[in-house]
């Protein structure tokens, strides 16, 4: 039996129809609820629960009936007819048990909000929990073994997941309920997010993990006057783009060979010299694909020599390092759907590192086709913090999209 | 959408006008007809050809052209070769059976029956390419006539008709740019083709293939071709610049004169794919814009099947400066003694791109179309084809949870690229869902190439040949999958109910461990046999 974990953060959403943003923290909540919110995000995380139950067990068999006996197509199908549905592995009440019984899924309680005190210990009651009972309730759910773990909340739910996970995620994915929802680890709506978990349940193995963005609005940067948002790091969803491709003729590139035709432009280019690459899964890509193991949130600086794997010459980079190594290339991915090259969790790549590189000439942006395409043709984005550099370095960028391939793209202020 | 189940009292006459057209309820043929290779047993033979009679004396193979071992080939009877392919053709929608403008950018137009006559006339069919010149007037004559009447609706100078489709026609324009600065000893130099992420994707994978380095412009705010991304783009490495217009958004590039301005001020030189030529027949030309290619799709523009993928043909037009480069042979007529001639002692050309003279029945088929439409009959084909796309954008777009991103209340030329992401978040459907489900309808759609720059997209192309019956079918078979989606999405996600293939997994066709496209590949991958019976 496939198991599906569920963390509801019942108060995630509660600010934005009241236009009060997030709801970070109990006062924000307790205001938004006075001021006639109603909490959604039960209902929305039961609405992605009933679609997974639709795509697995019995019923996802009933569609397939047309299948021609004996057929293989050589892909795996969604789940054998009469297969159980997945068992859902919650907390109590709100926090996610409430949901599996609307949807009509079984469930297994692990854990329920203790004390009704929330991490400050201010006494909650009815909706009210905390980011402690989020951590806490992922952390017992994840305990049980779980193939996926949704979570419903907003971005700073998905920060929550993300700590309380630390070193050892599991496959998650977000259905979004928040108000502020900057990361890249929600589904564009909670029944795609049912869809999303149904076919990585149902089809383990044929569907990949990416590394997604958690992404917070930058409260310091907020204090300052700016809306900006914050890298915190990456969580590991199901890779299937909620757009299903499909095509019209012969086969889109898929990552895998798109990366290593970027890795393979990006050697050339460099040929033997020092190479930083900044953070994401883009880059880590490129790394591999050139031979080398590099963090997925640090900035790297290798050693490229024509012929050879090249030397890792310093992992998670610091600005100082990277000044005394000066590095004479720089590539960097934008952040995925949100478009910032520059500025947002690779900080390090300062203006002073920028400027000693050689700033423009020998800055390569590298990103997939797909990832610019999903940008909607929103520009990419830059925030070093130098209005002079930004101003520079704004314009039309050449973005390596593959082996031989550039794509002209906006790189705006 | 209003109920359809409410009474209310119209009199017959505006019963009739606002009656939605009657959808029909298609249901394809399911045969469970087995692969051809599965049928028949060994021996079984369709015709048996009877032994020479030994006047004629023994004809005999040279060994070295005999094989070792027969050819594995299906056994059957003639009958049953015919049973098993007319049922595996109720198994489809059928070119001929639907109102096929869901193929957007593929130009789905009626080809007149009249034309598959005339190639299968003796005079065509019974033709073979190693003839003498001398027997062959007749077919190079069309070749060579077919060649003026593209010449005088490009503006160029001198076609090539030998490519066999669309994307060979690009390439064979791209190996003359080649050609070109080879020539000119500035190819090392001029390394880069620049084209658009809403041209046809052959424009960026033809150059590839042909050594150059691909720079791909993306749109503006407005949907035009970015002209400032362009003059970003330009520069002393620049050999060319690959671009359709209208492109797939069917949106036309009113600045189409400043882009090939910007090109030729870099050096560089200019091609037109034409292949949505539909909508601009007769209106406007590619010379006049300034290119010097430009390639037409002669199985969409000039209504010769599309072939399941080919063979198809394509038509190159170039200025007389890249004349010498054209593929050989050419056909060139003698004014003096009014003959046709094949020319292949060109030392400068960039050689064959197919067999003999290219794929001579399409050849036919445009030839046959275009005379019997003349040229005011092809500006009328180009000014219905825009009508009728304008028609049914003004159609579609009223349907709940349709967008027409780009250029925002204007018209389009004969296509355009539609947007479902409005339904998609309101409902989690797909565009591909949607696509399936018009197929219980008995209707082909289709999405957009890759990557979906226009999210959730459908591409509808409704060419001349639909009447406005048709045209309002097809929007109210967009209606009621639309209205299904908001009231009734099980129904929408579950589909196609009346095909004889419910659903395909496309990962199976994406991985080269299991996508199977001949008997031996689905032998050895699916079945697990051993490669060779």
């Amino acid at each position: 039996m496939t198991r599906v974990g569920l963390v509801v953060n019942p108060v995630a959403g509660l600010g934005g129809r009241v236009g009060l943003g997030g709801t970070d923290g109990p006062e924000r909540a307790r205001l938004a609820l006075s001021l006639g919110s109603r909490p959604l995000a039960g209902v929305r995380a039961a609405a992605a629960l009933a679609e997974l139950a639709l795509r697995t067990g019995e019923l996802a068999g009933a569609g397939l009936a047309r299948v021609a006996p004996g057929v293989r197509v050589g892909g795996t199908v969604d789940a054998p007819p009469g297969s159980p549905r997945p068992l859902v592995v919650t907390a109590a009440g709100p926090l996610g048990a409430d949901s599996a019984a609307v949807a009509g899924l079984p469930a297994r309680v692990v854990y329920a909000a203790g004390g009704g005190r929330d991490a400050s210990g201010v006494e909650t009651s009815g909706v009210e929990t905390s980011a402690a009972d989020t951590a806490a309730a992922v952390r017992a759910v994840v305990a049980e073994g779980v193939d996926l773990l949704l979570f419903a909340g907003g971005d700073g739910t998905a920060r929550d997941v993300l700590a309380a996970l630390g070193d050892a995620p599991c496959p998650v994915l977000g259905v979004p309920t928040g108000v502020k929802m900057h990361s890249a680890v929600f589904a564009v709506s909670p029944r795609a997010a049912g869809e999303v978990a149904a076919a990585w349940l149902n089809r383990k193995g044929a569907v990949r993990l990416r590394d997604a963005e958690v992404m917070d609005r930058d409260e310091d940067a907020l204090a300052e006057g700016r809306v900006t948002s914050r890298l915190f790091g990456w969580l590991p969803v199901p890779d299937l783009p909620v757009r299903v491709q499909q095509r019209k003729t012969g086969s889109t590139a898929t990552a895998p060979e798109a990366v290593g035709g970027i890795a393979a432009e990006v050697a050339e280019r460099v040929g033997d010299g020092l190479l930083a690459l900044g953070p994401g899964s883009t880059t880590r890509a490129v790394a591999a694909a050139l031979g080398a193991d590099v963090s997925l949130t640090g900035v790297d600086v290798l050693r490229l020599r024509p012929g050879a794997a090249p030397d890792v010459v310093a992992r998670d980079a610091t600005e100082d390092t990277l000044l005394t190594l000066g590095p004479a290339w720089i590539a960097l991915s934008p952040i995925g759907g949100q478009g910032f090259l520059l500025g947002r969790g690779n900080q390090q790549v300062s203006p002073r590192v920028l400027r000693a590189s050689g700033g423009r000439a020998h800055l390569l942006v590298v990103c997939t086709e797909q990832k610019l395409a999903a940008l909607g043709g929103r520009p990419l984005l830059l925030d070093t913090g130098d209005d002079a550099l930004d101003a520079e370095l704004a314009g039309h960028v050449r973005v390596i999209t593959g082996r031989r391939r550039t794509s002209l793209y906006r790189l705006a202020m | 959408m209003s109920a359809p189940h409410t009474p209310v009292s119209v009199s017959p006459e505006e019963a009739r006008v606002a009656d939605k057209p009657r959808l029909r309820r298609f249901q394809q043929a399911s045969w469970d007809e087995k692969l051809i290779f599965e049928l028949g047993s060994p021996g079984e033979r369709g015709v048996l050809v009877p032994t020479a009679d030994p006047s004629v004396g023994q004809v005999e193979i040279p060994a070295a052209l005999r094989r070792a071992t027969p050819p594995a080939l299906p056994e059957m009877s003639q009958q049953q070769v015919l049973r098993h392919y007319l049922r595996l053709s109720q198994e489809n929608l059928g070119a001929d059976l639907n109102i096929d403008v869901g193929q957007g950018t593929c130009t789905m137009k009626y080809s007149p029956k009249v034309n598959d006559q005339f190639v299968r006339d003796p005079r065509i069919a019974a033709l073979h390419p190693l003839q003498d010149e001398d027997t062959v007037q007749g077919v190079l004559g069309i070749i060579h006539g077919l060649e003026q009447l593209l010449k005088e609706i490009s503006g160029m100078d001198r076609v090539s008709l030998q490519p066999g489709a669309g994307s060979a026609a690009i390439y064979t324009n791209v190996a003359m740019i080649r050609a070109y600065f080879a020539a000119r000893g500035e190819l090392e130099q001029r390394d880069e083709v620049i084209t658009t992420i809403f041209s046809h994707p052959s424009n960026a994978a033809c150059a590839k293939t042909a050594g150059f380095k691909v720079i791909t412009l993306h749109p503006d705010a407005d949907g035009y071709p970015d002209i400032e991304a362009l003059k970003a783009a330009v520069g002393p490495r620049t050999a060319a610049l690959l671009i359709t217009n209208p492109e797939d958004t069917g949106i036309y590039n009113p600045r189409i004169e400043e882009f090939v301005r910007i090109v030729h001020e870099a050096g560089g030189l200019c091609s037109y794919d034409q292949a949505n030529a539909n909508g601009i027949l007769g209106i406007t030309r590619a010379r006049d814009a300034g290119f010097d290619l430009c390639h037409f799709n002669l199985h969409k523009t000039f209504s010769t099947p599309h072939a399941c993928g080919g063979p198809a043909a394509g038509a190159c037009g170039v200025t007389e400066a890249l004349a010498p480069y054209l593929p050989r042979p050419t056909v060139e007529l003698d004014p003096e003694t009014g003959t046709y001639r094949l020319d292949d002692d060109r030392p400068e050309s960039v050689g064959k791109m197919r067999p003999f003279y290219g794929v001579v029945p399409n050849l036919v088929r445009a030839y046959a179309w275009i005379m019997s439409l003349g040229a005011e009959g092809l500006r009328a084909a180009a000014e219905t084809a825009v009508l009728n796309n304008n028609y049914l954008l003004h159609k579609v777009r009223q349907i709940p949870g349709v967008s027409v991103p780009y250029a925002a209340g204007r018209p389009r030329v004969e296509q355009v690229r539609y947007s479902w992401e409005k339904l998609h978040q309101d409902t989690g459907l797909h565009s591909e869902d949607i696509g399936l489900r018009a197929a219980d309808f008995g209707t082909h759609y289709w999405t957009s190439h890759h990557p979906y720059v226009v999210p959730e997209p459908m591409t509808l192309e409704p060419t001349e040949s639909y009447t406005r019956a048709d045209l309002d079918e097809y929007a109210a078979i967009l209606a009621e999958i639309a209205r299904e989606a908001y009231e009734d999405p099980e129904t929408v996600r579950t589909a196609p109910h009346r095909s004889t293939i419910h659903r395909v997994r496309p990962e199976a066709l994406d991985d080269p461990a299991t996508w199977a496209v001949s008997w031996r590949a689905y032998r050895r991958k699916v079945l697990g046999a051993a490669a060779r019976p």
